[in-house]
């Protein structure tokens, strides 16, 4: 199996503990990612107005190249894979825009390339019996809370990801790879998103409420698929600190950190050393490292 | 065989001819079969119904067919006409020529009159084709069968039991009452609704003319108006109601406890039972699927402590056949599922129940005798939330209809708790208070005036389970505010849904439902309670969503209704 990967300009800067896991357990369970050539932005933000069809030029880009280059195109980081499949998913179903949208890129796209989630790769394409049976290092049941956040999900009628208020792709995830999933009733909120820039008390207090959240349903990490999440509930932690006293803190890892742990991939390509909470003592004192 | 009449009614209602008439005279006139009437002025009018009974009492015609844009207001009439003056309309027919007309460009009179051509040519040859199923006069019964036992359908059995007709009423539960059975106290009165029903389903049990056909389903329906056979399943109730006394003591030693639905999974119920108390007919029921002797094959309790021996595990479906002269359907409605609502927890947050879960709460015979106890932990509780327009005025998501009496039943939630409750908070979040019935409003008033319920307009965009409350995520719109509530209960006003399997009902009986599966009156103003197929009337919920007041008026509209069609055949049985 092999598939494109659109790694996203934050997986190359602050999120190479996500790419980098990523692409070592692809080649574990034995699936290519070849990284799609030439790809720009993503966009960042699928646009809110409806007339803003140049925001959409750089996702019908990277679509079309990924049609010329031939396959599914997949991505880790959530706001990328939400920007490109649902301005995929506009190119194939509004022929007017679709038009607009090539003659501005000078590139003829239909809209037809499938757009997968690395997580969606390993339930749909390598399945999570395959997964289980591929697990080296037993993760013991650490209890991991699963955090969505929004762009996986939202709006769900254009993701098709999984159901919008219940899903369960993370949690069936974490079960394979031996740790124990903790419900939380906050892991399908807003983490704060780039309020973090322009308001960061409202971020703290979105990082706050999902954290203590998770805390108190038992969780020992928390496990998230996107950058500006992992931003918001990791990096602000020292914020979340200086307002709440009590706060105990908790380490959070990018998903496949924990499933290169998982894999028995060697600690060093798993760089924890980028995590801003040390996942490390943790792990240590599990006897996972 | 005669001539077969046409009557050719060009008009659109609103004074333009949809199509050419003389085009169809023209070529209806080279069949010697077939007497073509043109009308040019609306034939609906009063000089038009004069021409057609001129034209049907001159004419020897054996079948008519008339052209109409509006069959559903003109057809009843034009029918009656047409008996009046002496004509057997068993086999003539009010068209519809709006289909034949879809497909023509405005103002093409000349084409369109060629598609009601081929419509009213097909419909001669149809009509002509068809052959009296009995040589003599069929006689036209005078029975009624009401489908569905609530209030109004008990409403409808009484006015005509009443008026001396014979009437069986129809219902799948075990006993009458519907819905109404299930509620503690109604809007705007308080009064409490089993003391307002008891003496209805008392005096339709008691009733000379009325036969109550309870634990049944209807199985098939054919014939037409004053001949309509019916086939009833009567489900097996495992019990022989010949012989049972009603004692009630099979339902006290029954060991199995399960969820009941009438409790709406508030309370439990045994296996072998009763809807209540009161019931009419106070006959139990076996419920196979969660009976120990049906699942495990061993218990046989109720067989030996039956003093009269009529518990028969043996017994089956067996089946009947009635003959009506009409019916009058009124199997009222559900709640939309708040499993289906996955912003309010997919039915899985505990303490979070629908209004009717609410209302056996409050009943002084449901399974807390009236007391506000919260189902999770028994618990009374004192931070309550009431959302209305759950799954109502939702056209993205469920359903985009207002389902009419949940502001006032909301509001009398919320009374009623406060009544219990003293030192309770309850807040009410709302889109907008629809409050239009006859004390209505002041009723809504008093609560916010004089119980000090709290009522915060906006939408609850989420609620979730956080140790033992339910955290409700809400917004009030006329401060701009973001509302948290850690609530100990939550009620969800759910939308009023039509009941289960009306839709296969209304195909059997050939009448036609919305898209939502409510039953469509023949026309929206005029005949609220016709179904548009003659002697079959619709009355309550079944028809759309309204009030016990509103039901009431209904079922006694669509009792009158059948009073006045079995009027007309004076010399029938």
């Amino acid at each position: 199996m092999e598939y494109l990967y659109f790694p996203g300009c934050t997986l190359y800067t602050k999120a190479k503990n996500l790419d980098e896991a990523g692409r070592e357990c692809a080649k574990v369970l034995g699936f290519e990612l070849r990284e799609l050539s030439n790809w720009t932005c993503c966009g960042a933000t699928f646009p809110l107005a409806k007339d803003n069809i140049m925001a959409l030029a750089p996702p019908a880009r990277i679509l079309a190249r990924a049609k010329e280059e031939g396959g599914t195109l997949t991505t880790l980081c959530s706001v990328c894979f939400n920007v490109i499949k649902r301005a995929n998913r506009l190119i194939r179903e509004d022929s007017e825009k679709r038009e607009k949208i090539n003659t501005f890129i000078e590139m003829d796209y239909q809209g037809d390339v499938r757009v997968l989630h690395y997580l969606e790769i390993l339930k749909r394409d390598v399945g999570f019996e395959t997964l289980k049976a591929a697990v080296k290092r037993d993760l013991g049941g650490l209890k991991v809370a699963p955090f969505y956040g929004c762009m996986l999900l939202r709006p769900s009628e254009e993701m098709e990801f999984d159901d919008k208020e219940a899903p369960t792709i993370f949690e069936d995830f974490l079960k394979a790879i031996t740790c124990e999933p903790v419900d939380f009733p906050y892991k399908i909120e807003c983490c704060g998103a780039f309020q973090s820039v322009g308001a960061p008390e409202v971020a703290t207090e979105c990082a706050y409420s999902i954290l203590s959240s998770a805390v108190r349903n038992g969780a020992e990490a928390v496990t998230t698929t996107c950058p500006l999440c992992q931003f918001n509930i990791d990096s602000m932690q020292k914020e979340v600190h200086e307002k709440h006293n009590d706060f105990p803190g908790i380490p959070i890892l990018y998903f496949t950190q924990l499933l290169g742990l998982a894999l028995g991939l060697p600690v060093e390509k798993l760089d924890f050393g980028r995590n801003d909470v040390d996942p490390r003592p943790l792990l240590k004192g599990k006897e996972l490292i | 065989m005669g001539r077969v009449g046409v009557v050719l009614c060009s008009c659109d209602l609103e004074g333009a001819p949809l199509f050419d008439p003389d085009v169809l005279t023209e070529k209806l006139k080279r069949r010697n079969d077939v007497l073509p009437l043109v009308y040019r002025s609306p034939a609906c009018s009063e000089s038009g119904v004069e021409a057609i009974r001129a034209f049907v009492e001159e004419s020897d015609l054996d079948r008519i067919v008339v052209t109409c844009s509006r069959p559903e207001l003109f057809g009843p009439t034009c029918m009656k006409v047409l008996r009046q003056s002496g004509h057997n309309t068993a086999f003539s027919e009010v068209i519809d020529i709006r289909p034949a007309l879809a497909s023509v460009e405005k103002g093409g009179l000349k084409e369109a009159a060629e598609h009601v051509l081929d419509l009213v040519e097909r419909k001669i040859d149809e009509i002509r084709g068809r052959v009296p199923s009995r040589k003599e006069k069929i006689p036209f019964t005078k029975r009624v069968m009401v489908i569905g036992a609530g209030i109004t359908g008990i409403t409808a059995s009484i006015d005509l039991g009443n008026a001396g007709y014979e009437v069986l009423l129809v219902d799948r539960l075990p006993s009458i009452g519907g819905r109404m059975l299930q509620l503690s106290e109604t809007f705007p009165t308080l009064d409490c609704a089993q003391c307002t029903l008891t003496p209805k389903t008392v005096e339709t049990g008691q009733h000379p003319q009325i036969r109550l056909i309870t634990y049944s389903e209807i199985e098939s329906v054919s014939g037409e108006v004053g001949n309509i056979l019916v086939k009833i399943r009567r489900k097996a109730a495992y019990v022989d109601w010949e012989k049972c006394t009603g004692c009630g003591l099979c339902q006290e030693k029954c060991p199995s406890k399960v969820p009941s639905e009438f409790e709406r999974g508030v309370g439990l119920g045994k296996a072998i039972y009763t809807l209540s108390p009161q019931a009419v007919p106070n006959k139990p029921v076996i419920n196979r699927e969660v009976c120990r002797f049906f699942t495990k094959g061993k218990c046989r309790v109720c067989e030996k402590v039956c003093p009269v021996g009529a518990i028969d595990y043996e017994q089956e479906d067996t089946f009947i056949e009635e003959r009506v002269g009409a019916i009058i359907v009124a199997t009222g409605f559900d709640l939309y599922p708040k499993e289906e609502i996955g912003e309010y927890g997919y039915g899985d947050v505990p303490d979070v129940i629908d209004g009717l879960a609410f209302e056996r709460l409050n009943s002084a015979s449901g399974p807390t005798a009236g007391e506000i106890r919260r189902p999770s932990d028994g618990h009374i509780p004192k931070e309550m939330v009431f959302i209305q327009c759950v799954a109502s005025r939702d056209p993205e998501r469920y359903m985009p209809y207002c389902s009419r009496a949940c502001c006032m039943y909301t509001a009398k939630h919320a009374r009623l708790y406060k009544h219990k409750v003293h030192d309770g908070r309850a807040y009410i979040f709302y889109m907008d208070i629809r409050s239009m019935g006859k004390g209505y409003e002041e009723f809504i008033q008093q609560g916010v005036e004089e119980e000090g319920i709290l009522y915060l307009r906006g939408r609850v965009s989420r609620l979730f389970r956080d140790n033992d409350h339910v955290v409700v995520w809400g917004v009030d719109t006329l401060t701009g505010k973001k509302v948290e509530i850690a609530a100990d209960m939550v009620v969800l006003a759910t939308a009023m849904i039509p009941s289960r399997g009306v839709k296969e009902l209304a195909e059997k009986l050939g009448i036609k439902t919305d898209e939502y599966g409510f039953l469509t009156e023949a026309h929206w103003k005029l005949y609220p309670v016709e179904s548009g197929v003659e002697g079959i009337y619709l009355a309550g919920c079944a028809q759309g969503p309204k009030d016990i007041a509103d039901t009431v008026a209904q079922g006694n509209a669509a009792a009158s209704k059948v009073q006045a069609l079995f009027a007309q055949y004076r010399n029938s049985s």
